[in-house]
């Protein structure tokens, strides 16, 4: 499998070696995971990959070992990953809890197939979107981002370190099986014009270090095991030095602190990809490999001269609200897009206003074939 | 000034943030922590070069009443966290506090492939044949017929030897001792500390509230006694006829051996390539000084 990084110039990649290329040139320093597919090249290319630049690799036991090695070399300062498959992912997700519990910077890579249980374990589907969101137990916020082509596997896996540095939280990368596997032609940009985020040290002397200070940002500088700054991490509800606390003031600002570091930042967080949406009355709401297809399909629609456009969410959760919001108000018609039973359609229907849910089309598909661009053509010509 | 009583353990503890601490009085995991402590003071360790994890339990509370890089984790995950800690930092020296539930049945695995890998890990088992944190259901470590709030009839499963179960899945140096062995517990915490690989030490120890009162034993000090009672060192034990060694468990270092260590292999690795990669670079170097002699020749 070709890795070579030769910037400016086109290559053929996959999109598991494109999410390999991003998580190098964002500087992974540790990768910790368990064979699955579709996402096992990833593992294999940074089997090869990482100890040759001195830095660490380990196939664990297991996923949920998988994830704890992961948070446990991110305590120790290292940028780390794993990369998995739905099974993989539902045996992440105490720990994932325990990730955004803790506020441990990672990137976890979920490239999906048919489920639920062993599911398609080849063929494509969406079906862990909700997942991703309420996978792990509890009340939280979460931040996955969501590629369409091979260039975005890499541009996002970058962007989800970077994601995850800043906010101080595991960032979850979910993937299309078709993607993982697929091979186009990219030109990566020079490594130099590549923005990279770094956690942000403090400068206090250890004596006057907190590693959960509170702040109006909600976000404070993180030390690393070893470094002298001597701190405890625990699961339990903690107050802002990391020790376990029952007082509902602290709990409060625990649990304030998680929700606030995201919610106060979603322009920074938030992406999406409007395509031909100025003048659309139809508008589809797709991620992903679907997103390609209805591409293709408005292109194909607007021949005919049907005003239809695209929403693609690339940041998935938090749920883009206010771009939805902004094309329910701004069209007759929406088709929601999706390789799964109806997971977008219930989070668009929650942004919507009363008395608009007529205006709703879907396609559905979990058959483990990908909704063609016909498929999506034919629904908007039923639509228009 | 002089006068005022400065113990060991004092130096450790965060004694201004996290007590009084969870533990029911009578309880072996004050003991078996003071006796670490001063195993830690003796080798004369920095305190910000130990890391401390653990998983959920009573047992694993520790961590957090001490003044190291502390991590508590999710029940049963420790080690894997440690394993990336060890990894991320091998200069760290990382030791793995868990109870016996924790340990060896949620936590199995990693236990088993810790041992395998035999990454260098200081594991400590806090045995008390029992869950204590959630009040005293069994656990893998339960001897069969003991009774537990989950085993209301007598467990009648069989139940876990520790040690064997490290020593087979191959950590290089696994030792057994008991809470009321302080002395014997602080050597043995100090000869693991100190070894290169996967050590495992299991302290058998007391939970009066859950597994004493349901056992009908009365009080945490006869428990304690029959820590003494019922157990010798491995010496004495291979000294003891065949009909007399039912019924006894043996303390004291059960299995030392030299073997090689995770850490060490992933370091090994990583020179071997960059030596490969060195020595292709100076390939290609003598490559292009040939060839670019070679197309001198041709152009003159
Ligand atoms: C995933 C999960 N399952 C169950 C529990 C509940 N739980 C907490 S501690 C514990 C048992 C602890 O027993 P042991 O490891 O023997 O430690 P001890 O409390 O006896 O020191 C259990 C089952 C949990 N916290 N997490």
């Amino acid at each position: 499998m070709s890795t070579d990084r030769k910037a400016g110039k086109p290559i053929l990649l996959q999109g598991n070696a494109a999410v390999t290329l991003g998580a190098l040139d964002a500087g992974v320093q540790f990768f910790g995971g368990y064979p699955i597919t579709p996402s096992t090249e990833i593992a294999e290319i940074l089997a090869k990959e990482l100890p040759k630049r001195g830095d660490k690799f380990i196939q664990m036991e297991d996923e949920i070992g998988s994830i704890a090695a992961v948070l446990g070399a991110s305590i120790a300062g290292l940028k780390s990953m794993t990369a998995t498959s739905g099974p993989g992912f539902s045996l992440m997700q105490e720990n994932l809890g325990f990730g955004m519990q803790t506020e441990i910077p990672c990137v976890i890579v979920n490239v999906q197939r048919g489920g639920p249980s062993t599911g398609l374990p080849t063929s494509p589907a969406q079906g862990d979107i909700m997942q991703a969101r309420w996978g792990t137990h509890g009340d939280h916020p979460v931040i996955a981002l969501y590629p369409d082509s091979i260039l975005e596997c890499y541009e996002l896996t970058i962007r989800a370190f970077n994601l995850s540095e800043k906010y101080r939280t595991p960032v979850i990368l979910l993937m299309d099986e078709v993607l993982a596997h697929m091979r186009e032609s990219v030109v990566l940009p020079p490594k130099d014009k590549l923005k990279i985020i770094h956690r942000i040290k403090p400068n206090v002397p250890p004596e006057w270090y907190k590693h959960y200070k509170r702040n109006p940002k909600y976000i404070s500088p993180v030390a690393s095991f070893g470094e002298g700054y001597r701190f405890h991490i625990t699961g339990l509800t903690h107050d802002e030095s990391g020790f376990p606390t029952q007082v509902p003031e602290e709990v409060n600002d625990m649990m304030d602190r998680l929700l606030r570091k995201i919610t106060d930042n979603l322009d920074d967080i938030i992406q999406i990809e409007p395509f031909y949406m100025d003048d659309a009355e139809i508008a589809i709401f797709a991620a992903g490999v679907v997103a390609r297809s209805a591409k293709e399909a408005i292109i194909q629609a607007r021949k005919k001269g049907i005003k239809v456009g695209l929403i693609r969410p690339l940041t998935i959760w938090p749920f883009p609200d206010h771009d939805v919001e902004n094309m329910l108000e701004s069209t007759r018609a929406v088709i929601i897009a999706e390789m799964n039973q109806g997971q977008l359609i219930n989070e668009v229907k929650r942004v919507t206003k009363y008395g608009q849910h007529s205006r709703f089309y879907r396609i559905q598909k979990y058959n483990g074939l990908v909704i063609t661009p016909d498929e999506i053509l034919r629904k908007i010509a039923e639509v228009a | 000034m002089k006068n005022i009583p400065q113990k060991v353990i004092h130096r450790y503890l965060r004694h201004d943030k996290k007590f009084p601490h969870v533990w029911c009085a009578g309880c072996g995991n004050g003991i078996i922590l003071g006796d670490l402590l001063r195993a830690i003071y003796n080798l004369g360790l920095e305190k910000d070069d130990i890391a401390m994890v653990s998983g959920i339990g009573c047992s694993s509370r520790m961590p957090v009443y001490v003044d190291f890089n502390t991590l508590h984790t999710t029940h049963g995950r420790a080690i894997a966290f440690a394993t990336g800690i060890k990894m991320a930092k091998p200069e760290l020296k990382v030791i793995v506090i868990t109870g016996d539930g924790d340990v060896s049945a949620i936590g199995g695995n990693h236990f088993i492939h810790a041992a395998r890998r035999n990454i260098n890990l200081t594991i400590i088992i806090v045995n008390n044949n029992i869950y204590g944190m959630t009040g005293g259901q069994c656990s893998p470590t339960t001897p069969i017929g003991k009774f537990a709030t989950t085993a209301p009839y007598g467990s009648i499963e069989p139940n876990f030897d520790l040690c064997e179960l490290a020593k087979c899945a191959g950590a290089s140096f696994v030792a057994r001792t008991t809470a009321f062995h302080t002395t014997e517990a602080r050597q043995i915490f100090e000869k693991a500390l100190q070894k290169k690989g996967c050590s495992v030490v299991e302290v058998i120890s007391q939970c009066p509230v859950s597994y004493g009162k349901m056992n009908n034993i009365s009080s945490a000090v006869k428990m304690l006694e029959l820590q003494r009672d019922n157990t010798l060192p491995i010496a004495a034990y291979e000294k003891l006829p065949e009909e007399k060694r039912a019924g006894k468990i043996v303390r004291g270092i059960l299995h030392d051996v030299e073997k090689p260590e995770f850490i060490d292999q992933y370091q090994k690795l990583v020179d071997s390539l960059s030596l490969q990669k060195q020595e292709k670079f100076d390939e290609s170097k003598k490559e292009n000084k040939s060839s670019k002699s070679e197309e001198s020749k041709s152009q003159e």
